[in-house]
């Protein structure tokens, strides 16, 4: 609103600060700013009373406490003499690390439903319709509690996989599918670079004398109070022994033996490895593409070099550190040794990547029609086949629509993986926002803590999302 | 108090400057609100959960019917409001609740850091384990290696973790946000324990399709009382809860029942059941409350024997056995100060 | 030209052959499947695999579903009766009667059972108050309640005396007044300030004593609910429409903070929208349970239901925001400029021009942010408000009913669903009407 407007002869007045648009919008943003700064006094101004009549400070000593709970997924060390602290942080990788699987689980999802949504398949559009619809209508939470049941329900417990049970592993023994989780083998080097423990036969099972004088640590005696009816009184039946005793003690080694370990450096090593070779392949693919443009013919081999470099150092640093698998194998009531993928990250992970993928479907579903058809039939007219107009001229275009709608539904799905509680996954929603505050009763540092980890995240995947929705955007010049 | 609200909500919830809750006026905001507001779980078998007409039932709801039978002499004076494990304490520290009776456990933590008042105990629990028959463990000592589910936002997780260090265990924490959910992984045998306050495991057993297959092993690895409580600096209401508590635990050593009660305040022999009904001296009145309010605590909710075998007894499908949870008398430890 | 060549090639048929059949494969149903189902390796293994799915789902929840038994006291019941029927270690069968105890609970709560009408005509009302906003077919004399349907809303809901939103409501009428006769008095500014104070120092001042006065000297009214009786749909549903109906102010205003030149305020409303946005609802929600109390004069206190309401609308005002940003950002630039060629300051330019067509082009994501609002609504379980999730863990708790499980789950998801799924039709239906582009 550009306004020309002779300045005023005479000085100035103080109406002026009213009616004189020069000044008008000063006016208007310095009484906004003194009200927002005197509601936001008053709202800390109550904080600092109501604290002080609680007979509360604001304190976040309570971070470097003992937090006295476990966790059962951490992906740092963490045990119950941690402190809070740490506990925070044990849940904060773990809302990372769901939230990373959902977001990749999702897009590939979503893009699936999305693409056969449109199929000319009628059974299979109608299906995606129907999960499309499902899940976009039916809240969060409910998917998540209903999914984790589902697994429980349907998987084998680990019971079953004794001899003579019903279940069995997969793939070569290596795989157990249980309504616990799923047991995958591990990687374990015997030439470890954090070092390796040689079995000694001290570490087996405790014996039986000194299992006696601590046997009633913690205990505060049984009988007299109520356990109700039949259930404590008929114990002696119970104790039928059905435990597998040579399991129960773990895999029988032998003397000397080393055990294989995995460190934290074998990672970094591998990871390094790893990266360094994909930014070699990535030069010669460069130097090949550059040859070719130069003389028009590709370099022969250079695809094979490229897979080379990047297989052959990896698969040497894996032989050089002693590489072998762990199996899972049944061990006391459980599995032990191999990875658990726990039932509440999986539930977790699927259900929220079902979820976000309905929302996607439709994203890429509204995408993909966006792109007009004159653009397939340009495309066929110029004789390219079905999928290389996909990938050379719909998904180009179809992208720009897609990707600022997907940035947020990567929010949501953050955000969302704060329903983690309702499977007890335990996310930093569960610990810092959960036990902790619950235990400690700070709940406003907590809460403060929390919202403001959750701010960062959500700032920063806008912020890389951003970046690169603006490589992608369509160029105007 | 709903125009308010109403009114509060339009001037955007920033002007409305309520009346200020003084704290050592509990007992006379109750009573010019009209009814008491005490907090309990959102659903615990036998200790609170709505039945199909929409009323509270239960052994907590019972001590909030008894306080609004000694304040009110009407024990449906009363708008129970649930909480959650996290939501309890603010709820009473902010003024919600007037009480909480939402089987909490009494530690020194609560009572001093939290700032809070545990008036008495009306029910002495223990953390148990319950197990599948079929798992063949006699005793927890047994659960090395074991998968546990827990129920979180309790003392709960906080005793599990010693019990399995101080023992040289290792386990596996599954943590359940409800006791619904924790039934159902429990029963798929997502995890080989079950882990809760004993009284809940014998709830949730008895409901069991096949109770014999499970097992409460015999080991309780904590001591949990579970009282009812208040906010600290209010005296005069925490006595009101307490005696209130006491009239339930003393009119069952004493004999009086929701049956006799009308009768015995009519004078006895006894002179501690003459002063404790009203008929002699001036209890009620101390308390700021009516001469007979005892009488209406026994008259609409019973003793605390009948409060029990109402709701959890071994008459009811939770059978829970009265144990430590008896008279002194009896061998338990309900022992009430005397009316005096 | 292919006359004369007919009449030169003598060996060209002259007469129209009879028309044919198409070949079987090519018509009916066999057409329709070929083309549809089987038109290639990949398209005949998705459609066996679909089929392999729906009637594995279908084979594994229909028996249990269909066999439910429908009339038990308890869950005990319910499993005898099936003993009964199928025998010992039978078939696993649901058992419906949970629902038919208890289904008033799940969709009214607490609510007492002789006042269901009330919620119902709430609902009814509601819906005619948004119908001529939603269809243009409807009659636009029902605009007239939309600005009344709040206060009946509120009156039926929580009873009482009819004088107190009348008293409330009357703020309103006093403010327009003021603004009406005060403009040409004391000038625009001087009227819309003083049209903001008088009707708060009415409301804080005036508006209570009248109300007690007017409903004791006439009593008029219902029964008074307290917010503590609501629960199950009803509260998702109040708490859903509360959020998105009070939010719709606070959101215009902000996307208009957002949009506009002044540097602060602008700043103020990108924060406050990215601050809501970034984190999730539950943490708000836990918030407004645990936190809301500090944040008040000390000795305020009110019921959790308010908070949660206080907090859901400024959740959505962020969320509203962003969709009237996209409303107006979606305008022709050609609008504003034509309001500023006009003459119109920047309040009648908004109000008159640009804002109507912004909200009606907002209208689809009012609607789908509500379907969202809606579905999070279930989050409030976790402070303790007995929502549908939270009345199933309160009628598992009875021992009548503990251990029932998937029978609740499955009607609250179907309640949802259906209520969900119509609204996303509705935006569909709309979005295709605003949709001009003919491709």
């Amino acid at each position: 609103m550009a306004t020309i407007t002779d300045p005023p002869s005479e000085g100035f007045r103080l109406s002026q600060l009213l009616y004189d648009t020069r000044y008008r919008s000063m006016t208007i943003q310095v009484i906004a700013f003194i009200l927002i700064m005197s509601g936001l006094w008053w709202l800390a101004n109550n904080t600092v009373q109501n604290l002080a009549a609680l007979g509360k400070d604001f304190d976040f000593g309570f971070l470097s406490n003992r937090a006295g709970y476990d966790i059962n997924q951490r992906l740092i060390e963490y045990s119950n003499n941690s402190t809070h602290g740490r506990a925070a942080l044990v849940g904060i990788l773990n809302t990372l690390l769901v939230a990373v699987l959902g977001c990749i689980c999702a897009t590939i999802i979503g893009i699936f439903a999305g693409v056969l949504r449109l199929s000319k398949n009628w059974i299979v559009a109608r299906l995606m319709t129907v999960y499309v619809e499902g899940f976009r209508n039916i809240p969060l939470l409910l998917w998540i509690i209903v999914i984790f049941a589902v697994m429980t329900e349907s998987a084998p417990q680990p019971r079953d996989f004794r001899e003579n049970g019903s279940a069995s592993m997969i793939l070569f023994d290596s795989v157990a599918v249980t309504n616990r989780g799923i047991f995958i083998p591990k990687v374990v080097f015997t030439r470890s670079l954090g070092g390796n423990e040689v079995h000694t036969i001290e570490e087996a099972a405790p014996d039986a004398e000194e299992e006696a004088p601590r046997a009633a640590v913690g205990v505060y005696g049984s009988s007299r109070i109520a356990t109700g009816g039949a259930g404590g009184s008929s114990n002696d039946d119970a104790a039928v022994s059905a435990r597998d005793d040579d399991s129960a003690s773990g895999v029988s080694r032998e003397e000397g033996e080393i055990i294989p370990t995995s460190s934290g450096t074998d990672w970094v090593l591998i990871l390094g490895v790893l990266l360094a070779s994909v930014v070699g392949a990535r030069f010669i693919s460069r130097w090949a593409t550059a040859r070719q443009e130069a003389t028009g013919i590709r370099p022969k081999g250079a695809g094979w070099m490229q897979i080379g470099l990047i297989v052959l150092p990896v698969v040497a640093v894996l032989i050089a550190l002693g590489a072998t698998l762990e199996y899972p194998s049944l061990q006391g009531f459980n599995f032990g040794g191999g990875i658990q993928l726990r039932n509440s990250l999986i539930a977790l992970w699927f259900a929220l990547s079902l979820y976000t993928g309905a929302f996607i479907a439709e994203i890429v579903r509204a995408g993909i029609l966006s792109v007009s058809k004159g653009q397939t039939e340009a495309a066929f007219a110029l004789g390219l086949r079905p999928s290389r107009t996909m990938n050379l001229v719909i998904l180009p275009q179809a992208l720009r629509v897609i990707v600022p709608p997907l940035i947020s539904q990567y929010l949501n799905l953050t955000k969302n993986s704060s329903l983690a509680i309702a499977v007890g996954y335990m996310d930093v929603r569960s610990t810092l926002g959960g036990i902790t505050i619950n235990q400690t009763g700070r709940e406003l540092e907590g809460m403060l803590l929390l919202g403001l980890f959750y701010l960062a995240t959500s700032l920063v995947i806008s912020g890389a999302m951003n970046l690169y929705n603006n490589s992608v955007k369509l160029k105007e010049r | 108090m709903k125009k308010s609200v109403f009114y509060g909500t339009l001037v955007a919830a920033g002007l409305a400057g309520g009346a200020a809750l003084a704290q050592s006026a509990t007992l006379s905001e109750v009573q010019s609100r009209g009814h008491l507001n005490c907090g309990v779980t959102t659903g615990l078998v036998g200790f609170a959960a709505p039945n199909a007409s929409g009323e509270w039932e239960g052994f907590d709801v019972g001590v909030c019917r008894a306080v609004a039978a000694a304040v009110f002499g009407d024990a449906t004076a009363v708008e129970f409001v649930p909480t959650t494990g996290q939501t309890r304490f603010t709820a009473l520290a902010s003024g919600e609740v007037d009480m909480l009776a939402r089987n909490t456990t009494w530690t020194f933590s609560r009572d001093v850091d939290l700032a809070f008042e545990f008036v008495g105990i009306n029910y002495y629990d223990g953390q148990g384990f319950m197990v599948p028959r079929a798992l063949g463990v006699s005793s927890a000592m047994e659960l090395d290696g074991a998968t546990v589910c827990i129920q979180t936002g309790t003392t709960t997780e906080l005793n599990l973790a010693d019990f399995f260090a101080s023992n040289n265990m290792s386990y596996e924490p599954v943590p359940i946000e409800t006791n619904a959910e924790a039934q159902q992984q429990f029963l798929a045998g997502a995890c080989d324990v079950y882990t809760t306050d004993a009284s809940g495991l014998a709830a949730t057993r008895a409901t069991f399709e096949d109770p014999s297959a499970y097992v409460v092993l015999p080991e309780i690895i904590s001591k949990e009382p579970l009282g009812p409580l208040v906010r600290h600096g209010d005296n005069e209401w925490g006595d009101i809860v307490r005696w209130t508590l006491n009239v339930l635990i003393a009119a069952e050593e004493l004999g009086i029942t929701s049956a006799n009660v009308m009768e015995l305040a009519q004078g006895t022999d006894n002179p501690e059941i003459n002063r404790m009904l009203g008929t002699e001296g001036e209890y009620g009145p101390m308390l700021g409350l009516s001469q007979d309010w005892a009488v209406n605590v026994i008259a609409a909710v019973g003793n605390y024997g009948e409060l029990f075998e109402q709701n959890i007894g071994e008459a009811t499908p939770i059978g829970l056995s009265r144990g430590l949870n008896a008279q002194w008398t009896d061998g338990g430890l309900l022992y009430s100060p005397p009316f005096r | 030209m292919s006359e004369t060549h007919s009449h030169s090639a003598s060996y060209v048929r002259r007469e129209m052959l009879p028309q044919q059949d198409p070949p079987a494969l090519q018509t009916g149903a066999v057409k329709w499947l070929r083309e549809n189902l089987f038109s290639g390796w990949l398209n005949t293994i998705l459609t066996i695999l679909s089929i392999f799915v729906v009637y594995w789902v279908l084979a594994h929840i229909l028996p249990w579903m269909l066999g439910g038994i429908w009339t038990a006291d308890s869950l005990t019941e319910c499993r005898e009766i099936r003993d009964q029927l199928y025998g010992e270690g039978g078939r696993e069968v649901a058992c419906w009667a949970v629902l038919v105890d208890r289904w008033h609970q799940l969709l009214f709560g607490f609510y007492p059972d002789d006042s269901y009408w009330r919620p119902i005509l709430s609902l009814i009302v509601f819906g005619a108050a948004v119908a001529p906003v939603l269809y243009e077919s409807v009659s636009r004399k029902l605009l007239l309640l939309t600005p009344l349907a709040p206060f009946i809303i509120f009156w039926l809901l929580w009873g009482g005396t009819i004088w107190g939103p009348l008293a409330v409501l009357a703020g309103f009428v006093l403010g327009w007044a003021v603004f009406r006769f005060g403009e040409p008095v004391i000038g625009s500014l001087g009227a819309t300030l003083a049209a903001i104070l008088v009707p708060i120092l009415y409301w804080l001042f005036a508006a209570g004593p009248i109300a007690s006065g007017l409903s004791s000297a006439l009593p008029i009214g219902i029964e008074s609910v307290p917010s503590d009786d609501f629960g199950g749909f009803m509260l998702a549903l109040v708490i859903g429409i509360a959020g998105i109906v009070l939010s719709l102010p606070l959101g215009i205003v902000l996307a208009l903070g957002r949009q506009s030149d002044l540097f602060i305020v602008n700043k103020f409303s990108v924060i406050f929208i990215e601050v809501i946005r970034g984190v999730p609802l539950i943490v708000w929600l836990f918030t407004a349970s645990l936190l809301l109390n500090y944040f008040l004069p000390p000795g305020t206190n009110f019921d959790l239901m308010l908070r949660v309401i206080i907090m859901v609308t400024l959740f959505s005002s962020a969320y509203i925001a962003e969709v009237v940003r996209g409303g107006l950002a979606a305008l022709p630039r050609g609008q504003y400029e034509g309001a500023d060629s006009l003459g119109l300051d920047y309040w009648q330019s908004m109000r008159l021009v640009i804002l109507p067509q912004a909200l009606k082009i907002s209208i689809p994501g009012i609607v789908s942010t509500f379907i969202g609002l809606f579905k999070d609504t279930t989050l409030v379980v976790f402070i303790g408000l007995l929502d549908p999730i939270g009345f199933s863990n309160s009628i598992r708790a009875s021992t009548d009913w503990n251990g029932v499980y998937w029978e609740l789950f499955i009607f609250i998801g179907l309640c949802f669903f259906i209520c969900c799924f119509s609204m996303s039709r509705y935006s569909q239906f709309l979005e295709r009407k605003l949709r001009t582009d003919h491709r």
